[in-house]
Protein backbone atom coordinates (compact mmCIF):
# COMPACT_ATOMS: atom_id res chain seq x y z
CA UNK A 1 0.00 0.00 0.00
CA UNK A 2 1.41 3.36 -0.91
CA UNK A 3 0.87 6.21 1.46
CA UNK A 4 -0.74 9.45 0.26
CA UNK A 5 1.93 12.09 -0.31
CA UNK A 6 2.31 14.44 2.64
CA UNK A 7 0.62 17.82 2.41
CA UNK A 8 2.99 20.79 2.45
CA UNK A 9 2.10 23.07 5.36
CA UNK A 10 3.60 26.50 6.01
CA UNK A 11 3.06 28.99 8.81
CA UNK A 12 3.91 32.67 8.96
CA UNK A 13 4.18 35.09 11.85
CA UNK A 14 3.29 38.72 11.13
CA UNK A 15 2.22 41.27 13.78
CA UNK A 16 1.03 38.90 16.49
CA UNK A 17 2.23 37.63 19.86
CA UNK A 18 2.95 34.04 18.68
CA UNK A 19 -0.02 32.85 20.75
CA UNK A 20 -1.64 31.33 17.66
CA UNK A 21 1.49 29.28 16.99
CA UNK A 22 1.42 28.19 20.66
CA UNK A 23 -2.18 27.12 20.20
CA UNK A 24 -1.15 25.12 17.13
CA UNK A 25 1.43 23.28 19.24
CA UNK A 26 -1.30 22.74 21.82
CA UNK A 27 -3.18 20.23 19.66
CA UNK A 28 -1.48 17.50 21.71
CA UNK A 29 -1.49 14.00 20.24
CA UNK A 30 -2.86 15.29 16.95
CA UNK A 31 0.72 16.48 16.37
CA UNK A 32 1.71 12.83 15.89
CA UNK A 33 -0.99 12.27 13.28
CA UNK A 34 -0.06 15.55 11.63
CA UNK A 35 3.58 14.51 11.50
CA UNK A 36 2.45 11.55 9.38
CA UNK A 37 0.28 13.60 7.08
CA UNK A 38 2.04 16.96 6.63
CA UNK A 39 5.52 18.38 6.22
CA UNK A 40 6.03 21.82 7.70
CA UNK A 41 8.03 23.61 5.03
CA UNK A 42 8.23 27.16 6.40
CA UNK A 43 7.58 29.22 9.52
CA UNK A 44 8.93 29.93 13.02
CA UNK A 45 8.74 26.21 13.83
CA UNK A 46 11.29 25.20 11.17
CA UNK A 47 14.61 26.45 9.78
CA UNK A 48 13.79 27.34 6.17
CA UNK A 49 15.05 30.79 5.20
CA UNK A 50 12.95 31.30 2.10
CA UNK A 51 9.29 30.67 1.48
CA UNK A 52 9.10 27.63 -0.81
CA UNK A 53 6.95 27.02 -3.87
CA UNK A 54 3.78 24.89 -4.05
CA UNK A 55 2.57 24.99 -0.49
CA UNK A 56 -0.78 23.29 0.09
CA UNK A 57 -1.96 25.04 3.23
CA UNK A 58 -0.56 28.22 4.79
CA UNK A 59 -1.53 29.46 8.26
CA UNK A 60 -0.84 33.15 8.81
CA UNK A 61 -0.78 34.62 12.30
CA UNK A 62 -0.79 38.38 12.91
CA UNK A 63 -1.96 41.64 11.40
CA UNK A 64 -0.24 43.27 8.44
CA UNK A 65 1.67 46.11 10.12
CA UNK A 66 4.94 46.69 8.27
CA UNK A 67 6.42 46.54 4.79
CA UNK A 68 7.94 43.17 5.70
CA UNK A 69 4.56 41.81 6.80
CA UNK A 70 3.05 42.95 3.53
CA UNK A 71 5.79 41.33 1.42
CA UNK A 72 5.64 38.06 3.33
CA UNK A 73 1.84 37.93 3.06
CA UNK A 74 2.09 38.41 -0.69
CA UNK A 75 4.80 35.77 -1.03
CA UNK A 76 2.71 33.29 0.96
CA UNK A 77 -0.29 33.96 -1.27
CA UNK A 78 1.66 33.58 -4.49
CA UNK A 79 2.99 30.21 -3.45
CA UNK A 80 0.10 28.64 -1.54
CA UNK A 81 -3.08 26.93 -2.63
CA UNK A 82 -5.08 27.58 0.54
CA UNK A 83 -4.41 30.52 2.88
CA UNK A 84 -5.86 30.66 6.39
CA UNK A 85 -6.02 33.84 8.48
CA UNK A 86 -5.26 32.33 11.87
CA UNK A 87 -6.47 34.26 14.91
CA UNK A 88 -7.96 37.66 15.59
CA UNK A 89 -4.88 39.70 14.64
CA UNK A 90 -4.89 38.24 11.13
CA UNK A 91 -8.69 38.30 10.94
CA UNK A 92 -9.56 41.70 12.48
CA UNK A 93 -6.11 43.27 13.22
CA UNK A 94 -7.12 43.04 16.91
CA UNK A 95 -4.65 44.42 19.47
CA UNK A 96 -2.10 45.69 16.87
CA UNK A 97 -4.89 47.91 15.49
CA UNK A 98 -5.00 49.87 18.73
CA UNK A 99 -2.21 52.03 17.31
CA UNK A 100 -4.19 52.90 14.22
CA UNK A 101 -5.64 56.20 15.39
CA UNK A 102 -2.09 57.54 15.93
CA UNK A 103 0.18 58.38 12.96
CA UNK A 104 3.28 56.10 12.88
CA UNK A 105 5.80 58.96 13.27
CA UNK A 106 4.04 60.27 16.36
CA UNK A 107 3.68 56.75 17.70
CA UNK A 108 7.40 55.99 17.29
CA UNK A 109 8.37 59.31 18.87
CA UNK A 110 6.12 58.66 21.80
CA UNK A 111 7.57 55.20 22.41
CA UNK A 112 11.26 55.71 21.55
CA UNK A 113 11.76 59.36 22.57
CA UNK A 114 9.13 60.46 25.09
CA UNK A 115 8.99 56.97 26.60
CA UNK A 116 12.75 56.24 26.68
CA UNK A 117 14.77 56.36 29.91
CA UNK A 118 18.10 56.13 28.09
CA UNK A 119 19.27 56.75 24.51
CA UNK A 120 16.14 58.36 23.11
CA UNK A 121 15.88 58.01 19.32
CA UNK A 122 13.66 56.33 16.79
CA UNK A 123 15.41 53.25 15.32
CA UNK A 124 15.71 53.66 11.55
CA UNK A 125 18.11 50.94 10.44
CA UNK A 126 17.43 47.21 10.12
CA UNK A 127 13.80 47.59 11.13
CA UNK A 128 10.92 47.29 8.68
CA UNK A 129 8.97 50.44 7.96
CA UNK A 130 5.57 50.56 9.64
CA UNK A 131 2.48 50.82 7.48
CA UNK A 132 0.09 53.67 8.25
CA UNK A 133 -2.18 51.18 10.03
CA UNK A 134 -2.15 47.55 11.15
CA UNK A 135 -4.76 45.89 8.95
CA UNK A 136 -6.42 42.50 8.60
CA UNK A 137 -4.87 40.03 6.19
CA UNK A 138 -7.84 39.94 3.81
CA UNK A 139 -7.34 43.64 3.06
CA UNK A 140 -4.07 42.83 1.28
CA UNK A 141 -4.40 39.26 -0.02
CA UNK A 142 -7.18 36.81 -0.77
CA UNK A 143 -7.93 34.69 2.29
CA UNK A 144 -9.59 31.28 1.88
CA UNK A 145 -10.61 30.73 5.50
CA UNK A 146 -10.85 32.94 8.58
CA UNK A 147 -10.31 31.30 11.95
CA UNK A 148 -11.02 33.91 14.64
CA UNK A 149 -10.00 33.67 18.30
CA UNK A 150 -7.32 35.18 20.51
CA UNK A 151 -5.87 32.66 20.16
CA UNK A 152 -8.13 30.21 18.31
CA UNK A 153 -8.50 27.18 20.57
CA UNK A 154 -6.39 24.11 19.89
CA UNK A 155 -9.69 22.34 19.18
CA UNK A 156 -10.52 24.88 16.47
CA UNK A 157 -7.11 24.49 14.83
CA UNK A 158 -7.28 20.71 15.08
CA UNK A 159 -10.73 20.73 13.50
CA UNK A 160 -9.63 23.00 10.65
CA UNK A 161 -6.52 20.98 9.81
CA UNK A 162 -8.21 17.58 10.03
CA UNK A 163 -11.16 18.67 7.90
CA UNK A 164 -8.89 20.20 5.26
CA UNK A 165 -6.63 17.16 5.13
CA UNK A 166 -9.70 14.98 4.71
CA UNK A 167 -10.82 17.17 1.84
CA UNK A 168 -13.78 18.79 3.60
CA UNK A 169 -14.62 22.42 4.25
CA UNK A 170 -14.30 23.14 8.00
CA UNK A 171 -17.43 24.41 9.77
CA UNK A 172 -16.27 26.83 12.43
CA UNK A 173 -19.56 27.76 14.06
CA UNK A 174 -19.12 25.58 17.12
CA UNK A 175 -15.39 26.04 17.65
CA UNK A 176 -14.37 29.61 16.82
CA UNK A 177 -15.34 33.10 17.96
CA UNK A 178 -13.78 36.55 18.20
CA UNK A 179 -11.76 37.18 21.36
CA UNK B 1 -62.30 43.87 19.28
CA UNK B 2 -60.93 40.43 20.15
CA UNK B 3 -57.59 40.56 21.89
CA UNK B 4 -56.19 37.51 20.18
CA UNK B 5 -54.99 37.59 16.60
CA UNK B 6 -53.60 34.88 14.35
CA UNK B 7 -50.39 35.24 12.40
CA UNK B 8 -48.28 32.87 10.41
CA UNK B 9 -44.65 32.64 11.53
CA UNK B 10 -42.39 30.64 9.21
CA UNK B 11 -45.45 28.89 7.83
CA UNK B 12 -46.95 27.92 11.16
CA UNK B 13 -50.20 29.47 12.35
CA UNK B 14 -49.79 30.92 15.86
CA UNK B 15 -51.76 33.11 18.23
CA UNK B 16 -50.61 36.54 19.34
CA UNK B 17 -52.01 39.36 21.41
CA UNK B 18 -53.22 42.49 19.71
CA UNK B 19 -50.63 45.21 20.28
CA UNK B 20 -47.67 42.84 20.35
CA UNK B 21 -44.84 43.50 17.97
CA UNK B 22 -43.74 40.74 15.60
CA UNK B 23 -40.68 40.30 17.82
CA UNK B 24 -42.82 39.81 20.95
CA UNK B 25 -45.25 37.51 19.18
CA UNK B 26 -42.39 35.38 17.89
CA UNK B 27 -40.78 35.24 21.32
CA UNK B 28 -44.08 34.31 22.97
CA UNK B 29 -44.22 31.39 20.53
CA UNK B 30 -40.66 30.28 21.30
CA UNK B 31 -39.14 31.52 18.08
CA UNK B 32 -35.77 33.13 18.22
CA UNK B 33 -35.13 36.42 16.42
CA UNK B 34 -31.77 38.10 17.12
CA UNK B 35 -31.82 41.64 18.50
CA UNK B 36 -29.23 43.93 20.09
CA UNK B 37 -31.11 47.16 20.78
CA UNK B 38 -34.29 45.49 21.98
CA UNK B 39 -34.56 45.09 25.77
CA UNK B 40 -37.61 43.66 27.50
CA UNK B 41 -39.65 46.39 29.20
CA UNK B 42 -38.00 49.33 27.41
CA UNK B 43 -39.46 51.21 24.46
CA UNK B 44 -38.31 50.04 21.02
CA UNK B 45 -36.23 52.00 18.52
CA UNK B 46 -35.29 49.62 15.69
CA UNK B 47 -31.68 50.78 15.80
CA UNK B 48 -29.61 47.64 15.30
CA UNK B 49 -31.41 46.03 12.33
CA UNK B 50 -30.59 42.51 13.53
CA UNK B 51 -34.25 41.66 14.05
CA UNK B 52 -35.34 42.27 10.46
CA UNK B 53 -37.96 39.86 9.09
CA UNK B 54 -39.75 39.32 5.80
CA UNK B 55 -43.45 40.13 5.77
CA UNK B 56 -45.52 38.70 2.93
CA UNK B 57 -46.69 41.43 0.57
CA UNK B 58 -44.07 43.94 1.73
CA UNK B 59 -41.11 44.24 -0.58
CA UNK B 60 -38.56 45.36 1.99
CA UNK B 61 -37.36 43.91 5.27
CA UNK B 62 -39.01 45.23 8.42
CA UNK B 63 -37.54 45.46 11.94
CA UNK B 64 -39.67 43.05 13.94
CA UNK B 65 -39.18 44.97 17.21
CA UNK B 66 -41.05 48.04 15.94
CA UNK B 67 -43.56 46.41 13.58
CA UNK B 68 -46.92 45.52 15.18
CA UNK B 69 -48.21 42.02 14.50
CA UNK B 70 -51.47 42.20 12.58
CA UNK B 71 -54.19 39.64 12.15
CA UNK B 72 -53.53 37.44 9.12
CA UNK B 73 -49.92 38.56 8.67
CA UNK B 74 -47.41 36.03 7.29
CA UNK B 75 -43.88 36.53 8.59
CA UNK B 76 -40.59 34.81 7.76
CA UNK B 77 -38.08 35.03 10.63
CA UNK B 78 -35.33 32.83 9.22
CA UNK B 79 -34.00 32.52 5.70
CA UNK B 80 -30.70 32.72 3.89
CA UNK B 81 -31.54 36.26 2.81
CA UNK B 82 -32.27 37.38 6.39
CA UNK B 83 -29.10 35.75 7.64
CA UNK B 84 -27.15 37.62 5.04
CA UNK B 85 -28.65 41.00 6.00
CA UNK B 86 -28.21 40.29 9.71
CA UNK B 87 -24.57 39.40 9.14
CA UNK B 88 -24.05 42.63 7.21
CA UNK B 89 -25.58 44.64 10.05
CA UNK B 90 -23.26 42.94 12.55
CA UNK B 91 -20.18 43.42 10.39
CA UNK B 92 -20.97 47.12 10.00
CA UNK B 93 -21.15 47.45 13.79
CA UNK B 94 -17.73 45.82 14.14
CA UNK B 95 -16.23 48.02 11.42
CA UNK B 96 -17.68 51.24 12.83
CA UNK B 97 -15.92 51.36 16.23
CA UNK B 98 -12.94 49.58 17.82
CA UNK B 99 -13.99 46.17 19.08
CA UNK B 100 -10.91 44.45 20.39
CA UNK B 101 -12.61 41.48 22.04
CA UNK B 102 -9.43 39.90 23.36
CA UNK B 103 -8.76 42.78 25.76
CA UNK B 104 -12.36 43.82 26.41
CA UNK B 105 -13.91 43.73 29.89
CA UNK B 106 -16.91 41.98 28.37
CA UNK B 107 -15.03 39.32 26.39
CA UNK B 108 -17.08 36.09 26.49
CA UNK B 109 -20.07 37.88 28.07
CA UNK B 110 -20.89 40.17 25.17
CA UNK B 111 -24.08 40.10 23.12
CA UNK B 112 -22.39 41.49 20.00
CA UNK B 113 -19.65 38.87 20.14
CA UNK B 114 -22.17 36.10 20.84
CA UNK B 115 -24.31 37.09 17.85
CA UNK B 116 -21.25 37.12 15.62
CA UNK B 117 -20.62 33.51 16.55
CA UNK B 118 -24.26 32.51 16.38
CA UNK B 119 -24.77 34.06 12.94
CA UNK B 120 -21.49 32.73 11.58
CA UNK B 121 -19.54 35.98 11.25
CA UNK B 122 -15.90 34.90 11.16
CA UNK B 123 -14.57 38.08 9.59
CA UNK B 124 -15.66 41.57 8.59
CA UNK B 125 -15.82 42.26 4.86
CA UNK B 126 -15.92 46.07 5.30
CA UNK B 127 -12.83 48.18 5.95
CA UNK B 128 -12.47 48.99 9.63
CA UNK B 129 -12.62 52.73 10.42
CA UNK B 130 -10.38 52.79 13.52
CA UNK B 131 -11.91 56.02 14.87
CA UNK B 132 -10.25 57.81 17.76
CA UNK B 133 -12.73 57.59 20.63
CA UNK B 134 -12.83 58.54 24.29
CA UNK B 135 -12.87 56.40 27.39
CA UNK B 136 -14.52 58.42 30.17
CA UNK B 137 -13.37 57.23 33.61
CA UNK B 138 -14.59 60.30 35.52
CA UNK B 139 -17.49 58.57 37.26
CA UNK B 140 -16.46 57.11 40.64
CA UNK B 141 -17.97 53.67 39.95
CA UNK B 142 -18.49 53.28 36.22
CA UNK B 143 -16.71 53.69 32.87
CA UNK B 144 -17.99 54.47 29.39
CA UNK B 145 -15.71 53.27 26.59
CA UNK B 146 -17.03 54.68 23.31
CA UNK B 147 -14.80 52.27 21.37
CA UNK B 148 -17.20 49.43 22.21
CA UNK B 149 -20.54 51.25 21.80
CA UNK B 150 -23.00 49.92 19.21
CA UNK B 151 -25.41 52.86 19.69
CA UNK B 152 -28.26 50.59 20.69
CA UNK B 153 -29.47 53.35 23.10
CA UNK B 154 -30.49 50.85 25.76
CA UNK B 155 -28.63 53.05 28.27
CA UNK B 156 -30.53 56.16 27.15
CA UNK B 157 -33.87 54.42 27.41
CA UNK B 158 -33.32 52.67 30.74
CA UNK B 159 -32.14 55.94 32.30
CA UNK B 160 -35.15 57.85 30.94
CA UNK B 161 -37.85 55.26 31.25
CA UNK B 162 -36.95 53.30 34.37
CA UNK B 163 -34.69 55.48 36.49
CA UNK B 164 -36.23 58.77 35.32
CA UNK B 165 -32.89 60.56 35.48
CA UNK B 166 -32.44 61.49 31.77
CA UNK B 167 -28.62 61.45 31.94
CA UNK B 168 -27.88 59.95 28.51
CA UNK B 169 -28.62 61.16 25.01
CA UNK B 170 -27.23 60.76 21.51
CA UNK B 171 -24.98 63.54 20.18
CA UNK B 172 -23.83 64.01 16.60
CA UNK B 173 -25.26 62.61 13.38
CA UNK B 174 -24.62 59.61 11.16
CA UNK B 175 -21.20 58.08 11.53
CA UNK B 176 -20.33 60.79 14.10
CA UNK B 177 -23.14 59.74 16.48
CA UNK B 178 -22.14 58.95 20.03
CA UNK B 179 -23.69 58.56 23.43
CA UNK B 180 -23.39 61.78 25.45
CA UNK B 181 -23.85 62.51 29.13
CA UNK B 182 -26.23 65.41 29.87
CA UNK B 183 -25.12 68.43 27.80
CA UNK B 184 -21.95 66.56 26.77
CA UNK B 185 -20.13 66.74 30.07
CA UNK B 186 -17.97 64.11 31.73
CA UNK B 187 -20.04 61.44 33.44
CA UNK B 188 -18.41 62.26 36.77
CA UNK B 189 -19.85 65.79 36.51
CA UNK B 190 -23.40 64.68 35.73
CA UNK B 191 -25.91 66.46 37.94
CA UNK B 192 -28.77 63.98 37.49
CA UNK B 193 -26.95 60.62 37.67
CA UNK B 194 -28.12 58.67 40.73
CA UNK B 195 -25.28 56.11 40.40
CA UNK B 196 -27.90 53.37 40.07
CA UNK B 197 -25.90 51.46 37.44
CA UNK B 198 -28.90 50.38 35.34
CA UNK B 199 -27.31 51.64 32.12
CA UNK B 200 -24.23 49.55 32.86
CA UNK B 201 -26.23 46.38 33.39
CA UNK B 202 -28.30 46.70 30.20
CA UNK B 203 -25.41 47.62 27.89
CA UNK B 204 -24.96 44.62 25.57
CA UNK B 205 -21.21 45.16 25.11
CA UNK B 206 -18.23 46.33 27.11
CA UNK B 207 -19.04 50.00 26.42
CA UNK B 208 -20.51 50.55 29.85
CA UNK B 209 -18.80 48.71 32.69
CA UNK B 210 -18.19 48.82 36.39
CA UNK B 211 -14.73 49.94 37.45
CA UNK B 212 -12.24 47.44 38.83
CA UNK B 213 -12.78 44.66 36.31
CA UNK B 214 -10.12 43.33 33.96
CA UNK B 215 -10.59 41.71 30.54
CA UNK B 216 -13.34 39.05 30.52
CA UNK B 217 -14.50 39.91 34.04
CA UNK B 218 -17.53 42.13 33.45
CA UNK B 219 -20.67 40.03 33.64
CA UNK B 220 -23.89 42.04 33.40
CA UNK B 221 -26.96 41.38 35.57
CA UNK B 222 -29.77 42.05 33.16
CA UNK B 223 -32.42 40.01 34.95
CA UNK B 224 -32.88 42.58 37.72
CA UNK B 225 -33.20 45.53 35.36
CA UNK B 226 -35.56 43.56 33.16
CA UNK B 227 -37.70 42.91 36.24
CA UNK B 228 -37.75 46.59 37.14
CA UNK B 229 -38.42 47.60 33.55
CA UNK B 230 -41.35 45.25 33.15
CA UNK B 231 -42.95 46.28 36.45
CA UNK B 232 -42.91 49.82 35.16
CA UNK B 233 -44.37 48.63 31.88
CA UNK B 234 -47.55 47.41 33.55
CA UNK B 235 -48.03 50.56 35.60
CA UNK B 236 -47.15 53.36 33.20
CA UNK B 237 -50.39 54.94 31.98
CA UNK B 238 -48.66 55.96 28.75
CA UNK B 239 -47.44 52.40 28.11
CA UNK B 240 -49.02 49.82 25.88
CA UNK B 241 -50.83 47.90 28.65
S1 LIG C 1 -17.86 44.91 23.29
FE1 LIG C 1 -18.08 42.75 22.68
S2 LIG C 1 -17.68 42.72 20.48
FE2 LIG C 1 -16.89 44.62 21.30
S3 LIG C 1 -14.79 44.21 21.83
FE3 LIG C 1 -15.97 43.83 23.66
S4 LIG C 1 -16.36 41.64 23.59
FE4 LIG C 1 -15.79 42.25 21.50
S1 LIG D 1 -23.18 52.57 25.77
FE1 LIG D 1 -23.90 50.43 25.64
S2 LIG D 1 -26.12 50.60 26.08
FE2 LIG D 1 -25.42 52.66 25.55
S3 LIG D 1 -25.76 52.84 23.36
FE3 LIG D 1 -23.63 52.13 23.62
S4 LIG D 1 -23.73 49.90 23.46
FE4 LIG D 1 -25.83 50.64 23.82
Amino acid sequence: MTKAPKARLATAWLDGCSGCHMSLLDVDELLLTLADRVTIVFGPLVDAQHFPESVDVALIEGAVSSQDDLRLAQTVRENSKFVIALGDCAVTSNVPSMRNSIAPTRLLERVYIAGADTQPGVPLENVPKLLRAAIPLHEVIKVDLHVPGCPPSAAAIAHVLTELLDGRKPDLSAVAKFG
Amino acid sequence: MPNRISIRIDGELVQAERGQTIFEAAQANNRFIPGLCQFKGLSTVGACRLCVVEVQGVNRLLPSCTTPAQDGMAVITRSAKLNDYRRQALELLFAEKNHVCAVCVSNNHCELQAYAQRLGVTNVRYAYRYPRLKVDMSHPRFVIDHNRCVLCTRCVRVCNEVEGAYVWGVAGRGIGSRIACEMDRDWGKASACTNCGKCVQVCPTGALAEKGFAAEEMVKRQDLVERLATIRGTMNPGGSR
